[in-house]
Order: C-alpha cells, then sequence, then structure tokens
C-alpha cells in the first residue's frame, strides 16, 4: 500500500472508531441522567465501595501504609485490565451485523470498547486520587512518573488482554465461561490486595510471573515511594505486553477472516 | 469496475465441507445493470456478502475500483436502542457522509415522522424498511448490491423506491440477486444464472430465463 493510500484508510478506520465509540456510549447508557459519566462513576463507586470495606475491616492496621490510597491503586488497576478484557468477551455477535459495512473491521469493535473501558478506569483513577488529596486524607503521589509509567503499561496490558479475550470467546463458548472464572481466582492474586513484600520469599518469586502484578507494583512504588520495597520489573512487563499484544492481534486477524454475518 | 475472479466459497459442515460457489468469476463495469437469477439455496445471499465484503472468500479475490454499496435496504444493522436518526448519523459517520446534509431527505423520504426521534425497536417492520431504504440512499454509491426484490412499504412507497433507485440513479451499475424473474427482467441489461455453484452467462435476459426455468423443473 501507498504511503496516501495508509493515511486514507487510518483516518477511514479513526472515523468507524469514532462512530462505534458515539454508538457504544449511547446504546449502554442512554442520553438521560448522568448518561455518559457513568463511564466513570461506575468503576469509581466500585473503588469507594473497596476502599470503605478495606477501612471498615480496619486491614490498615496490618501495614503501614494509607489503606484508601492501598485500595485505590490497587483497585483501579485490577479495574482496569478486567473491564476492558470483559467488555470485549463475545463483542462481536451483537454486531456482527455491522460487518455487512466493509469499512468496519473486527479490531474496530474492539478497539471502540477498549477505548471507552479505559477511559473510564482512567477518569475514575485521576478523580478518585484527586479528591482524596484535596480533601487531605491521602498524600500526593511521591514520584508521579514512576506512577504514571506502570499505569500506562497496565492500559497497554488491557488492550492486550481484550484482544486475545475477545476474538478467543468468539471462537468458543467454553473459553468464554473459563475466562469468567480466571479473573475470579487472578484478582486475589494480581496485586490489588497485598503488596510483594508481605508475601515469603517463593510465593513471591511465583506470582512475579503475572504480568499486571508489575505494574500495580510500579503503581505503588511511584504512590508510596519507599515506605514498602516494590519488586516491579517494568521490562519484562513491556516484553510480555508486546508478546500478548502480537497474539491478540494475530488472533483477531484470524476473527475476522472467519466471521460472518447471518 | 468490480471483478469478482475465480471466487470459491465453501462452508465447513458436520463431516466436511459444502461448497456453496465455486469458482465465480464476473465483471461489474461502471453504470452495468446485472440480474442473478438462482433458486432457494442457491448460493445468491453468499455471493452478495463476498461482494460487500461482510465475508471472505475461502479462494480468490475481489478487486474494487468504484464504490459498492452494503445490500440495500438492509436493516439487520440496526441499533434497536438508538433512535432512526442515531442510525443515520452511525452510518453517515462510517461512509464519512455529512449527516446533517441528508438529514431532512431521510427524515421526509422514510415517512416516520415523530417516530424519526424514537428508539427503532418501537417501529413497526414497514417503518423499519422504510428507514433502511432511506438510509440506503443517504450514501451514494457507484454500484449498489439489491438482494432479492425490494419490496419495501405499500404499493405507493414501492412505486417511489423504485423511481429513487432506477430512475434518479438510472446511471449507476446494480448487482440484484433474485429467485424471481420479474424484476430482473424489468431492470437488468443482462442476466446469468447461479446453479451449482457456478454462473451461467447469456447474451440476453430470454435465454437467461429459459435456462432457469429449464433448471428449475
Amino acid at each position: 500500500m501507498t504511503g496516501s493510500g495508509l493515511l486514507r484508510s487510518f483516518a477511514v478506520q479513526r472515523r468507524v472508531i469514532g462512530a462505534l465509540l458515539l454508538r457504544e456510549v449511547i446504546t449502554r447508557y442512554g442520553r438521560h441522567g448522568l448518561g455518559t459519566l457513568w463511564l466513570m462513576f461506575e468503576p469509581m463507586l466500585f473503588t469507594l465501595g473497596v476502599a470503605a470495606l478495606w477501612s471498615a475491616t480496619r486491614l490498615h492496621t496490618v501495614s503501614n501504609i494509607p489503606i484508601i490510597a492501598f485500595a485505590i491503586t490497587g483497585y483501579s488497576s485490577v479495574l482496569l485490565w478486567r473491564n476492558a478484557a470483559n467488555r470485549c468477551a463475545k463483542a462481536i455477535e451483537p454486531n456482527l451485523s455491522l460487518m455487512y459495512h466493509r469499512n468496519v473491521r473486527v479490531l474496530d469493535i474492539f478497539a471502540a470498547r477498549l477505548l471507552l473501558e479505559i477511559v473510564g478506569a482512567c477518569g475514575s483513577f485521576a478523580v478518585l486520587t484527586l479528591f482524596f488529596v484535596s480533601i487531605g486524607s491521602i498524600q500526593w503521589p511521591q514520584d508521579i512518573g514512576v506512577l504514571l509509567g506502570g499505569w500506562l503499561l497496565l492500559t497497554w496490558f488491557a488492550i492486550a488482554m481484550g484482544l486475545i479475550i475477545g476474538a478467543f470467546s468468539e471462537r468458543s463458548e467454553t473459553f468464554e465461561r473459563t475466562w469468567h472464572i480466571v479473573t475470579y481466582l487472578l484478582f486475589p492474586l494480581s496485586g490489588a490486595m497485598f503488596m510483594v513484600h508481605w508475601l515469603p520469599k517463593a510465593a513471591q518469586e511465583a506470582v512475579l510471573w503475572l504480568p499486571m502484578l508489575h505494574g500495580v507494583e510500579m503503581i505503588r512504588h511511584g504512590y508510596f515511594g519507599t515506605v514498602v520495597p516494590t519488586y516491579e520489573d517494568p521490562v519484562y512487563f513491556a516484553i510480555a505486553n508486546l508478546l500478548l499484544t502480537f497474539v491478540g492481534l494475530a488472533l483477531v486477524r484470524e476473527t475476522g477472516r472467519r466471521v460472518q454475518p447471518e | 469496475m468490480i471483478e469478482l475472479v475465480d471466487i470459491t466459497k465453501r462452508y465447513a459442515i458436520r463431516g466436511g465441507a459444502h461448497t456453496v460457489l465455486d469458482g465465480i468469476n464476473l465483471t461489474i463495469r461502471p453504470g452495468e445493470k446485472i440480474g442473478i437469477l438462482g433458486r432457494n439455496g442457491a448460493g445468491k445471499s453468499t455471493l452478495i456478502r463476498i461482494l460487500s465484503g461482510a465475508e471472505r472468500p475461502t479462494h480468490g479475490h475481489i478487486r474494487r475500483s468504484m464504490s459498492l454499496s452494503w445490500p440495500l435496504a438492509f436493516g439487520g444493522a440496526f441499533q434497536g436502542s438508538l433512535t432512526g436518526q442515531d442510525n443515520l448519523r452511525f452510518i453517515c459517520r462510517v461512509y464519512g457522509v455529512d449527516y446533517r446534509e441528508k438529514l431532512d431527505y431521510v427524515q421526509e423520504f422514510a415517512e416516520l415522522g415523530e417516530y424519526f426521534r424514537e428508539p427503532v425497536k418501537t417501529y413497526s417492520s414497514g417503518m423499519r424498511a422504510r428507514l433502511a431504504f432511506a438510509i440506503s440512499m443517504a450514501v451514494e454509491f457507484d454500484c449498489f448490491l439489491i438482494d432479492e426484490v425490494i419490496t419495501v412499504g405499500d404499493a405507493r412507497f414501492h412505486e417511489k423506491c423504485q423511481r429513487e433507485l432506477f430512475e434518479k440513479r438510472g446511471d449507476r451499475a446494480f448487482v440484484m440477486v433474485s429467485h424471481e424473474p420479474h424484476n430482473i427482467r424489468d431492470r437488468c441489461d443482462r442476466a446469468c444464472v447461479l446453479q451449482s455453484g457456478s454462473l451461467s452467462f447469456f447474451d440476453d435476459i430470454d435465454s437467461a430465463y429459459a435456462f432457469y426455468q429449464g433448471v428449475m423443473t
């Protein structure tokens, strides 16, 4: 393809994703009440609920780090990749008839949903952090650069997972059902509820195979500084993301070849 | 021009593969009106889907150097919770058309009145069909795909559609597939018959029709 052809198809894809995005927003949230803001409120309320629960159960007596900040950093991280992946699961089937429009591709449908989830999760994390900082119940992050780096890597992970889960769930019912069980089991392992430092050495080595844990550790490193040692390896996380992205794109490509509207 | 080159389509079925299209070649030149006759299950809709790009062929390829519509009056892509206007907006965005320029036209043509701003799921099937046809006309194409004879609404509306498509857009090409020769005889320059996965070409519509009748019996 020539350079201008590539630019043109990029412009088409951007337009299509924009159209899908608006369609998705109106379909999901309607035009009334808070509408689009629910995109952000949903994860926010979730995180707030968890933070309230954890401080009520006095989990904060376990460690020297502030529980609200711990809950916000942990829970927002999980919601980011979990919502992204779940929204992509079985995303094609209800949109199958859109395939009659040649410009609409399988990747665009995932891209629109991923964008929405990511915007919602980022908004929720930012608003919650700013709110609690402004009322003085948590401190401003120690190293915003490291925090944003961790968040960015997690966003990348969310995109890759979305593509993989989205494509696989189209292929097999069994996979889709199993995935929900896997996410449930992954939740306690993904670092939302613990810091790697609290674990025994052998357990540390085992859980650090999970890519997303590195993102959560990195975010907490950026947030709490050196209060608790963190064990992230951004390079490992990035390489894992790169591999997952390749797998995801290959699967999506294959799905695009296979799907057929009724 | 649109060229189908050696298009084969097989579907995986239990215990093997079912060949629906077997090495189809077809060229559509600008302004050409082609009718394709075929019995139920002959693969007409598969051919339309492959032409429209909704589905990929198992073998062969398509060259498109003119713009090609989605199957006309197709309302399957409507999102029920969106209004008629939202659906128009969506299609216009996907095809890069300014929807504000088409708003009045579609609203008037579809004859939905107030319902244009109500969710499509509250529409009757006739209203849906009218909206689908009107939206199909909002985007201009060089070649239209027509799956089966368009029977939208009552006789008066039907006539309006025919006028809009065949008269106002008389310079465009189209491919019409049908199991019923009446419209093809009226509207097409040439006709082919789709049977057992292959296309038979005929110089004039009458001989295509005669062949089709032979296949039917």
